[in-house]
Formats: C-alpha cells, sequence, structure tokens
C-alpha cells in the first residue's frame, strides 16, 4: 500500500490536511466532499456536503466533536442508491464502522463513495465544545496536547474515553496522526486500490511504512481497553441484577431518542411507534391490578432490552445514545457492555469486515447445540 | 386451594411441529400440567424477543419457543436463526443479570406428542423449583 505524507511544519496539521481535501476537488478526483464545517459561530462544526474548493476553508475534521454519526448521514445520502457522481467522506471510525455496518443492511451504497478515514483522538459533547471555543481555547489543541502529554482527558466524552477503534477500518485514504509527530507531518495511506489511484494521482511526498504508528495505535488500544474494562465493571456493579435494572431504566421517558440518535437503528418504522405499543385503558389497569401498582409510561425497559436484541450484535459504541439522553439514563456503558458480550459470543466485530456476515442474519448448521435441544 | 407456587409459562409453537406436537398430546389423552399458555406462530423464527421479554417483564415464571428440528424447518432455516436469536437475547438477559434460564429453546416435531408432554412437565417443574419471577411484582418495569 502506499504510504505519503504530508508535511505540517509550514502551515500546521488542518491546513494541509484542508489542501490535500481541496486537492481532491481541483483535480476533480471527486465531485463533493462531505465533511465537517466550522459554523461561522465558529462554536462548533456541522456535517456539510462541499462542491467548491473554496468552502473547504473552514473545514476541520479534526474538530473533536461528533454532533450525529455521519453514516446516518451518508445512508440519508446514499440509501435509494449512488449517483454517478463521486463522493468523498471523512469519517471518523465510529462513523465508518457504522456505515460498513449499514451498508451490510443495505442502508448505504458504497459504489462511488471515496472513504476518507481520520484517526480520532476523541470527541467533547457538543456543549463542552462549544463552551471551551466560546472561552477562545481551541478543543482541537487541547485534545492534540494532552495526548503529547501523555495526559488523561476526562473531559472527552465517556464513549471516546473507552475507545480502541480510534483507528479507520476499511477506508480507502486513512488520515493518520497517532504515533506520527503531528507538528512535523500527518501520514496519508492507500488502503484499497481506489485510494491507491487517487493517492497516485494526487502526487503527494512519498512516506514509509511507519513503525512507530503501529506501535502506538498498540498502546492506545491497551489503555483504552483497560478503561473500557474499568467502566464495564462500574456499570456491573450499579445495573445488573432483576432490582437495580428497572430502577436505572425507570428515569427513562420513552424519548426514544437514543434510538434515533443511533446509526444501527434504521428500521423505517420502529415497532415502537407502531399500534403493538397502544393500549385500552382496561390493559393498564389489568396490570396495575397484577403488580399493585403500574408505573408510567409504561414499556421503558422492554424498549431498552428490545432495542438491544436488535442492534447488540452491531454496536459501533459512538455513545450518541449518551448524548441524545435527558435524563442520563447510563445507555451508552450498559449498551457497550451488552453489545460486547454479544459480539464476542459471534466472534463479530462490527465494521472489521463487509465479507463478514451479520450475527442475526446468517447460522451455521452445526453450533450452538446447548441453546436448542431435542 | 394449597399454597403451591403455580408457575405461568408462556409457549410459543411453531404452526408445522411443535404446535402439531401439542395437538397430538391432546388427542393422544396425554397428561401435562396446564401451566403453559400455548400461542402458535408460523415459525419458532418469526418470534421476535420482544414478545419473549414482554412475557418475563409481565411477570411470566418462564416461556418456552418450540419449533422443528434442526434441518426440518418447513422455511429451510427459520429455526437457526431463532437459535441465534434465542442464543443473543440469552447472553443480553445474562448480562444484566437477569436469569436467562427462564427462556427455554427446544426442538419438538410433529410426531414427538410425548415429548411435547415430557417437555411441559421438565420445565413447569424446574420453575416450581426456582420459584416466581422476581420482576412478577416490580411495580417499576
Amino acid at each position: 500500500m502506499r504510504n505519503a505524507i504530508l508535511d505540517t511544519s509550514k502551515d500546521g496539521m488542518l491546513e494541509v490536511i484542508r489542501g490535500f481535501l481541496k486537492g481532491l476537488l481541483e483535480k476533480e478526483l471527486v465531485n463533493a466532499i462531505l465533511v465537517p464545517v466550522e459554523l461561522p459561530s465558529g462554536n462548533n462544526v456541522v456535517q456539510t456536503l462541499v462542491s467548491n474548493p473554496e468552502k473547504l476553508n473552514s473545514a476541520n475534521p479534526l474538530a473533536p466533536v461528533l454532533p450525529v454519526n455521519s453514516a446516518r448521514i451518508v445512508s440519508s445520502i446514499t440509501r435509494t442508491g449512488s449517483s454517478q457522481r463521486k463522493i468523498a467522506v471523512v469519517l471518523r471510525s465510529c462513523e465508518l464502522r457504522a456505515v460498513i455496518e449499514l451498508a451490510k443492511l443495505k442502508q448505504v451504497t458504497l459504489d462511488n463513495l471515496l472513504i476518507i478515514g481520520i484517526d480520532c483522538y476523541g470527541t467533547y459533547s457538543i456543549n463542552d465544545y462549544s463552551n471551551l471555543a466560546e472561552e477562545g481555547k481551541s478543543p482541537t489543541e487541547i485534545v492534540l496536547g494532552n495526548i503529547k502529554d501523555g495526559k488523561e482527558d476526562e473531559l472527552l466524552r465517556e464513549a471516546c474515553q473507552v475507545c480502541e477503534y480510534f483507528y479507520p477500518m476499511n477506508a480507502d485514504i486513512v488520515i493518520g496522526l497517532v504515533g506520527m509527530d503531528t507538528d512535523k507531518a500527518v501520514l496519508i495511506q492507500a488502503a484499497s486500490e481506489q485510494g491507491e489511484k487517487i493517492l497516485e494521482a494526487m502526487e503527494l511526498q512519498e512516506g514509509n511504512d511507519n513503525q512507530t504508528r503501529q506501535a502506538a495505535i498498540k498502546k492506545l488500544a491497551a489503555e483504552r481497553t483497560a478503561r473500557k474494562d474499568e467502566l464495564y465493571g462500574k456499570t456491573r456493579e450499579k445495573v445488573t441484577g432483576e432490582e437495580k435494572l428497572p430502577t436505572i431504566f425507570a428515569k427513562c421517558v420513552n424519548c426514544h431518542n437514543c434510538r434515533d440518535a443511533c446509526p444501527i437503528c434504521y428500521c423505517r418504522e420502529c415497532l415502537f411507534d407502531s399500534p403493538t405499543f397502544e393500549f385500552g385503558a382496561d390493559k393498564y389497569l389489568d396490570w396495575a391490578e397484577k403488580k399493585d401498582a403500574l408505573r408510567m409510561p409504561t414499556d421503558t425497559l422492554l424498549f431498552h432490552l428490545t432495542r438491544l436484541n436488535h442492534m447488540a450484535s452491531s454496536c459501533v459504541g459512538c455513545g450518541l445514545c449518551q448524548e441524545a439522553c435527558p435524563n442520563e439514563v447510563p445507555v451508552f456503558s450498559i449498551f457497550r457492555m451488552v453489545g460486547d458480550k454479544v459480539q464476542e459470543v459471534f466472534e463479530y466485530v462490527p465494521g472489521r469486515s463487509l465479507e463478514e456476515e451479520m450475527p442475526l442474519s446468517t447460522f451455521r448448521e452445526d453450533e450452538l447445540q446447548e441453546v436448542g435441544y431435542e | 386451594m394449597s399454597d403451591k407456587f403455580d408457575p405461568v409459562i408462556v409457549g410459543f409453537f411453531c404452526n408445522w411441529c411443535t404446535s402439531t406436537a401439542a395437538d397430538l398430546a391432546g388427542t393422544s389423552r396425554m397428561q401435562y400440567p396446564a401451566n403453559v399458555r400455548a400461542i402458535r406462530t408460523m415459525c419458532s423464527g418469526s418470534v421476535d424477543p420482544v414478545y419473549i421479554l414482554r412475557a418475563l417483564l409481565s411477570g411470566a415464571d418462564a416461556v418456552i419457543v418450540g419449533g422443528c428440528a434442526p434441518g426440518d424447518c418447513h422455511y429451510v432455516s427459520g429455526n437457526y436463526k431463532t437459535r441465534r436469536r434465542i442464543k443473543a437475547l440469552k447472553t443480553i438477559l445474562n448480562a444484566l443479570g437477569l436469569d436467562e434460564e427462564r427462556v427455554w429453546l427446544r426442538w419438538i416435531s410433529a410426531s414427538e406428542g410425548v415429548k411435547f408432554a415430557e417437555t411441559m412437565k421438565e420445565i413447569t417443574e424446574e420453575m416450581e423449583k426456582k420459584g416466581p419471577n422476581p420482576l412478577k411484582k416490580q411495580w417499576t418495569v
């Protein structure tokens, strides 16, 4: 695979990445780029489909904030089919992994997409990001600074603090920061045939296969995994069991925001929006009589357990469910922990490979004999 | 009336095998506990976990899904998918500290009336031993 580098010593990392993206448009290698762009107010970024290279002056794929999981956006653009025109999409790992899952679910068409995956050190919540920006600080610099100093950043979203998949899988082109001295250079790596052709046309400065990068990835992944295990321990303590679990979810108000923010939950009409869950007065009264009292709204725990059954095997751990929850139900840590268990059973890693079949849409004849038997 | 715990069990039985086995047990006048509330579905593969969960959270003491034996599914592979789905469900329940042993999956084919009666007896006895589902009286669920 071809490795190239972008020299950041003169203009800084953000400028040279912008320059690289501009080059894709100027050389007409792609017709448009989906990339986070800074709002005029400067206190946030939004995913933007850019066709004019000049508009990339305020693009910022490094901004440590994730307002939506862009897999949802890629899906809305390509669900009904691809265009003749080529789109480059700049994605973080959790977004890219969700794109792969959605492609398997036929919710994303990968044809004519150029996937640019970018290393992600983590993101802040929208509010934390805005607050930092409004205080005149650069959230991007803060994240990179902490990484350089080896400092743990407690302000990062919980999902990011425990994310061991911060490097892109299945991209066409990788923009690599991990293990690079980003004051000097960032890595641009072709990771597919298509990426190879694009890089060839871009005529970038050659780089070599970076051993330090692999070592740095390993080291950071191990740190994150240790934090993740710690989080799982705490979560298990707090939520498991017939007593605790219903109490945790009793704070849920059935807004379904977690589902709407989830990149994996893709059903056009969710079962929980259907008349299956509309009941008459007598039904409620029957239930109340059976249990002496009935917590309202009903079916909150049922909703979450069902959602887990539907999406846990593909959960990419982006944590946007947590951001969307108005009542701080610890949905992220619960979903990620349970998701991990299910994925472990089926030896499945969401977004790892396009060829790997999703656990619940395939089977082997000679498996799981202990679950169903004669 | 004795105070003996009488478990409530919900059964989802596929049309082609387990439901037919239930009919056979009935027409052969076999005796088995009346604790199982049988619901006929077209295939065990059409039982979404939501229905199993609904029963458990509403206080059912166990749920049993019955389907055709592997290789015998009327729809070719429905039961294989059921098996994966039940495995996922049990894993999820287990990870959250809920009792996965209250979910059963059994293959009972159309000619196995005896096995149907025996399985219903078995699950009833197991649940009697286990005691009531703790969620039965949890009003916050």
